[in-house]
């Protein structure tokens, strides 16, 4: 009885913890300004969409929403399509270097886009990449490919190497082993990392910022404009940044504890 | 043989797209950080002897040595409790990782609904009485105040992520250890310290790792709040890069925060290796 009685008092300070302030941001987007600025008043007598109207479209919110999806998108192409080899590779071979790989993958990790994203805008001047969202999703694509790397390399990890070999005996190439069996076996973990790729590429706000003036995703867009504006438009920022994020964790919600089991080990 | 070569084909690409994407610029950042008419090391020299960037230093580590030991500790209460197993778990678990999914922007923008002038913490404050006006959380007059609000935020927006890696450590621990244990008598501290906890060490190694490294680049939280009240490295970065139009002071900047994020990789993975291979043998 008391156990219950604490883990029921545990939860509630819990989700109340990581709530709140979600709400209050929820709520703020909703509030007219007047209420807003009534210091009287906690709970707004009426909701309003203006904020989020106004945002979407006067201030070119719904163009960097787009750019957003797109550069995630692009990137989350680009990363599968390089990462998901590799990591297959790190989990399936024996060869000399493996560790220093998988090292060098989390070092890369850990190497700030704020360090290379200066170069890059040299880089992207020549290229013609400047201020274009395929030169932001080719940055992000290296933000997130060394996590592909390691993610699809635990998402394969988790299904036996017996079934490939099965499908091998009975006279599929491993290849096709490979694209028959053990990829929809896989599918589940892919998607979501993939969406755990998409958020990442959709929050990310540094390199986004530098690399382009009139094609900004979204955070790149806020922090530099929309900041500029009053509140009320700020929090409506911040709602159409949250919701997506937190549909999509709810989407993966079961995964996200075996995605990051791998760490380190 | 051939079929010694399908796995380095396979990761070619991977590393070669790091090459270029990664290195490449990293080379470059080099490069610039090392040219300036002042000799080579004339933008360093400049950075060491400007107090900005004491400061910048001074606060990065300061948020740094508060945000990441409470993070650790939130994270284990938190993974400790939701690893029981109650009915309900999984909302639980879902309402603890939706910070993983937010930006530091949109954290930001969160505390500041809260804390702002016109925010909710004044207006709950107020109504109950308890001031007369505003409370200010912002602004340069009140650094202190903006410190730990920023602490704040950075707590609540990452501690989700060593919650994760941390639970992902405690439910791959074998449940025969701690029926072992059962069955010698163990008391719960005793299991604690001698089986959960020696166990969990190479979660906790990496969860401590990537929180600090991401700690030397806090930047939205800081950047949005507090603007260069509080100036962090990674803050500088960019003001020097945006506001100045100043590549090769960034640069320099950029590159400190490389050598500390070196640094402290290096740190963590020599510990953690050593203890890695104590446990196997």
């Amino acid at each position: 009885m008391m156990r219950r009685f604490f883990i029921v008092f545990l939860s509630v300070i819990v989700s109340l913890w990581f709530l709140t302030p979600v709400f209050f941001i929820v709520l703020a987007s909703l509030t007219p300004s007047s209420d807003y600025y009534d210091p009287n008043k906690i709970l707004p007598s009426s909701l309003t969409l203006d904020h989020l109207y106004k945002l979407f479209v006067t201030l070119g919110g719904g163009k960097a929403t787009l750019t957003s999806i797109q550069v995630a998108l692009v990137s989350i192409g680009i990363s599968f399509l390089l990462g998901l080899p590799a990591g297959y590779a790190i989990t399936r071979y024996v060869f000399p270097g493996k560790n220093a790989i998988r090292l060098s993958m989390l070092m890369t990790r850990s190497i700030p886009l704020i360090v290379v994203a200066v170069p890059l805008v040299v880089l992207y001047m020549r290229l013609n990449l400047a201020d274009t969202t395929l030169g932001v999703a080719l940055a992000h694509a290296s933000m997130i490919l060394p996590f592909v790397v390691l993610i699809t390399s635990s998402v394969f990890s988790g299904i036996s190497v017996e079934y490939e070999e099965a499908g091998m005996v009975f006279g599929l190439s491993r290849f096709q082993a490979f694209l028959r069996i053990t990829l929809p076996l896989a599918l589940p973990g892919l998607a979501a990392s993939a969406i755990f790729a998409f958020i990442m590429s959709w929050n990310e706000v540094f390199a986004s910022s530098i690399l382009t003036l009139t094609n900004r995703t979204l955070p790149a867009h806020i922090l530099n404009t929309a900041m500029a504006s009053p509140d009320y438009f700020k929090f409506a920022a911040g709602t159409i940044m949250a919701i997506p994020a937190m549909v999509f964790i709810f989407f993966i919600r079961k995964y996200l504890v075996s995605m990051w089991g791998i760490t380190l080990k | 043989m051939r079929r010694k070569w399908i796995p380095f084909l396979l990761i070619l690409p991977a590393v070669l797209y790091l090459a270029v994407l990664m290195g490449y610029p990293l080379f470059e950042t080099f490069r610039l950080a090392f040219t300036s008419n002042e000799g080579f090391f004339g933008n360093f020299r400049r950075l060491m002897e400007s107090g900005e960037f004491w400061n910048a230093m001074k606060n990065t580590l300061l948020l740094t040595a508060v945000i990441v030991p409470a993070q650790l500790i939130l994270a284990l209460g938190l993974a400790f409790f939701v690893n029981w197993k109650f009915r309900g778990y999984t909302m639980i678990l879902y309402f603890i990782a939706i910070p993983l999914a937010l930006s530091d922007v949109t954290a930001a923008l969160m505390s500041y609904t809260i804390f702002s002038p016109n925010g909710y913490l004044n207006k709950v404050l107020m109504s109950l009485n308890l001031i007369e006006r505003p409370l200010y959380f912002f602004g340069y007059m009140f650094k202190a105040r903006e410190f730990w609000v920023i602490a704040l935020t950075e707590i609540w927006r990452a501690t989700p992520l060593v919650f994760i890696i941390i639970l992902a450590g405690l439910q791959s621990i074998n449940r025969e250890y701690l029926e072992a244990a059962d069955l010698f008598g163990f008391s719960r501290w005793k299991k604690f310290t001698k089986i959960i906890l020696p166990l969990l060490k190479p979660s906790i190694m990496s969860a401590l790792l990537l929180r600090t490294l991401f700690a030397f680049q806090i930047f939205g939280v800081v950047w949005l709040l507090a603007g260069r009240d509080i100036p962090v490295l990674a803050g500088e970065t960019y003001y020097w890069y945006t506001f100045m139009n100043d590549p090769k002071m960034a640069s320099a900047y950029a590159l400190v925060i490389a050598l500390v994020t070196i640094i402290v990789s290096w740190f963590y993975i020599t510990f953690l290796r050593a203890k890695h291979l104590e446990g196997a043998r």
